[in-house]
């Protein structure tokens, strides 16, 4: 760097324009999430039940998947994710565009459960940075609806840089 | 996170072919993480224009060893895996496991025990049902279908919860017996949730039963004869849907099911259609069972009374001392089973579902294997996907119901 | 009912069976490795048992030989069951494959093979199937540690 001196804080007018932009980014985006469920194992049920009629994720914006990590913005890891799938979890967290956020969803997904053997990844953490976790086995739907509001804050709660790391 | 060009990361599996075997043939890789597969196999197809000329079907995405983790563990504490391998009917795994155990140890259960385990497989084999024909429904585009099938099988989870504790997997078998008994009010809550799937069922016929699509999509595709069925080891309604009624409950009969009264669905012409039509017959049989057997259900004790693998009450563990070392014994060192093997078959909701366990003695097993019907109908589906077109992949599959935890294990 | 069935399968294959029990329901049958196809076909022709259920393999680490591969066949006529086993050592872990005689052969013999490490003579597609490419060792072996993992992508807090 040159030996300018520091830059002034932004004046308040800038900050002002910055905080209302992420809160209207935040809003916006927190309630519409696009999932893509990659989906393995017994979780599934839950993730069923959570989507249909009786516990609804459409009255959060986070129902409708799209099946191509190209279009969605959640990655939901549902089920076991064993040594044979973790290249291809891996490959399609790669194919998602920023922003993205994961959930684990389940206690395989989370740590590997109690499948602590040659074949279990233990916990998808190990390969990909997960946003939110979902311990159950498998969780209830009250449960997951209760992770998506707490991921829901926190995108909420977050700074949405649209223009540069600035603004 | 840097990025980096996706063929750094290995490859898990070797197709068999590589190249078309004809000219102008494409190979496309479907899966593993597809909808329509179910999120667990992977379909690598030649295909010439929109028809499939050969498939390769790899499974193993699932593999979670099973029966290495059941090699380390005591008989009564695998129940839980053994719980995880058809997920979407657990309770038929635990009894199937059960009742392999018992034989080795000599025990015979009692008769309201064996009364309520028929009347929860049968209730298992609803919800099994149900997730398939919602699945199925949901990949052809029938959504309504879905949902009416879902919230009846979400009935079923919450009725289910205030049993044995838990919505999917439910850890409800024992050695010997059941875990606990029923509660108050459950048996009219299940006459209700049965009259309302027949509602529900009845619904579904009527959307989608003399449907135009729906009859263009699954009639004549996916075709199997009886004979191809057999060589490739298919059971269940997959076999019933080629015409032969070969049903473990009828042909070997086991639990109850000698004293009720049912018919075995079969198809016709082995097709698409004929599956999804076999399964909902299944259904309806499956619910005149449970309501038989709601009339047949004798009162007595739950759990046979053998202190080798039932638990002592509660009240007498903390008093005597004998007690206090047989709950003891059990949970640290687990049933003591005799030396010996056994393979005992039930009539899972995807055909014979089968436990070869080996037993040194001791509260651990040596060996359990469970010989899964979806693993094998992943041997012969492509029997049923070559030569017909790309999307008659999706009902077909939907149609086999393979369940990732019962198929890898 | 079962028994009479039996009997005749029992006296049919006396010269090649080593030992021949009934026990919950099946009757099972101990036969030298180089007899396991022709046992198996004539069950097949002879006594209708069309249906290949199984193959396994269990492994006892303290005997030699080392491993017992089992087959487990049905007949969809006369409803019961079959057990045939095999002995086979460590050092040639190998039987005829049974591929030609019945399709769901095919994976059910890949599964024993990634599995415990036996050797269908025979079946030229022995890929893993249930295990990855790269997978070395047969996880089922008494041998294997169960918590020995052989990950395929490298984990994020790994120590270089």
């Amino acid at each position: 760097m040159s030996t300018q001196p520091v830059r002034q804080a932004p004046s308040g007018a800038f900050e002002y324009m910055t905080t209302k932009k992420d809160e209207f980014v935040g809003w916006a985006r927190k309630f519409s999430l696009f999932p893509y469920p990659f989906v393995t194992a017994c979780c599934a049920m839950e993730f069923m039940s959570v989507s249909s009629t009786l516990y609804d994720t459409d009255r959060f914006g986070a129902a409708l998947p799209r099946f191509t990590p190209r279009q969605s913005d959640l990655l939901m890891v549902v089920g076991t994710v064993t040594h044979k799938q973790a290249p291809i979890l891996k490959k399609v967290y790669e194919q998602m565009c920023e922003p993205k956020w994961v959930i684990a969803f389940g206690v395989c997904a989370t740590s590997g459960g109690f499948y602590q053997n040659y074949a279990a990844l233990p916990g998808i953490d190990k390969i990909i940075p997960v946003d939110l976790y979902i311990p159950g086995c498998p969780p209830r739907p009250e449960m997951v609806i209760d992770g998506i509001m707490k991921l829901q804050d926190r995108i909420a709660r977050d700074r949405h840089p649209i223009i540069n790391e600035k603004f | 996170m840097s990025a980096r060009a996706p063929d750094t990361l290995p490859n898990p599996i070797r197709p068999a072919f590589t190249e078309g075997s004809r000219e102008g043939s494409v190979i496309v890789n479907i899966g593993p993480s597809h909808p329509a597969t179910h999120g667990t196999i992977q379909i690598v197809a030649e295909l010439s224009g929109e028809r499939v000329v050969r498939t390769d079907v790899h499974c193993g995405y699932l593999h979670r060893g099973f029966e290495k983790e059941c090699e380390s563990h005591t008989w009564h504490n695998l129940i839980p895996y053994v719980d995880r391998l058809n997920y979407c009917s657990a309770l038929i795994n635990d009894f199937a496991y059960c009742e392999a155990v018992e034989k080795l140890m000599g025990i015979e259960i009692t008769p309201r025990a064996r009364y309520l385990r028929t009347l929860l497989a049968e209730y298992s084999r609803i919800a099994d049902h149900l997730t398939c024909i919602a699945a199925a429904l949901m990949e052809l585009g029938a959504m309504t279908g879905f949902l009416y099938l879902v919230t009846i099988r979400d009935y079923i989870y919450e009725h289910l919860a205030d049993l044995t504790g838990a919505r999917v997997t439910y850890s409800y078998g024992r050695i010997g017996g059941l875990a606990k008994d029923l509660p108050e009010g459950w048996l009219k809550r299940l006459g209700e949730i049965l009259d309302e799937m027949e509602t529900f069922t009845g619904r579904v016929h009527g959307l989608v039963d003399r449907n135009r699509i729906f009859i263009d999509r699954m009639r004549d595709v996916g075709v199997i004869s009886t004979a191809d069925a057999v060589n490739w080891g298919f059971t269940g309604p997959l076999l019933r849907s080629t015409g032969v009624p070969r049903d473990l409950r009828k042909d070997t009969p086991y639990l109850a099911y000698a004293e009720l009264d049912f018919e075995v669905p079969v198809g016709i012409k082995g097709d698409n259609y004929d599956r999804y039509y076999v399964r909902m017959r299944e259904i309806d049989e499956s619910a005149h069972m449970i309501r038989q057997l709601m009339e047949m259900l004798p009162t007595g004790p739950l759990c046979v009374d053998d202190r080798r693998c039932t638990f002592p009450e509660k009240s007498l563990v903390y008093t005597e001392i004998e007690s206090l070392i047989n709950h003891f014994k059990l949970v640290m060192d687990g049933p003591q089973v005799p030396p010996g093997e056994v393979y005992s078959a039930h009539e899972g909701a995807n055909g014979e579902l089968g436990f070869y366990i080996v037993s040194v003695g001791g509260g651990v097993p040596w060996k359990v294997h469970c010989r899964s019907p979806s693993f094998v109908h992943m041997g012969g589906v492509h029997r049923m996907l070559d030569g017909y077109q790309l999307a008659d992949i999706v009902p077909t599959f939907g149609s086999v119901n393979m369940i990732g935890g019962e198929c890898d294990r | 009912m079962s028994e009479a069935l039996f009997e005749p399968i029992r006296e049919h294959l006396a010269e090649v069976t080593l030992e021949a029990v009934v026990a919950h329901g099946a009757l099972a049958l101990l036969v030298e490795p180089a007899q396991v196809l022709e046992v198996v076909r004539s069950l097949k022709d002879s006594f209708g048992f069309d249906m290949f259920l199984d193959v396994t393999a269990v492994d006892w680490p303290e005997r030699q030989p080392r491993f017992d591969v089992v087959w487990h066949f049905y007949s969809t006529q006369h409803f019961v069951r079959v057990r045939v086993k095999a002995r086979v050592p460590l050092a040639d872990p190998t039987v005829d494959t049974l591929v030609p005689l019945y399709g769901s052969a095919g994976y059910m013999e890949r599964e024993c093979h990634d599995m415990y490490g036996i050797v269908f003579r025979g079946n030229d597609d022995l890929r893993p199937i249930l295990l990855y490419e790269g997978f070395e060792g047969h996880p089922l072996r008494k041998d294997y540690p169960k918590q020995k993992e052989q990950p395929l992508v490298p984990y994020l807090d790994a120590k270089p």
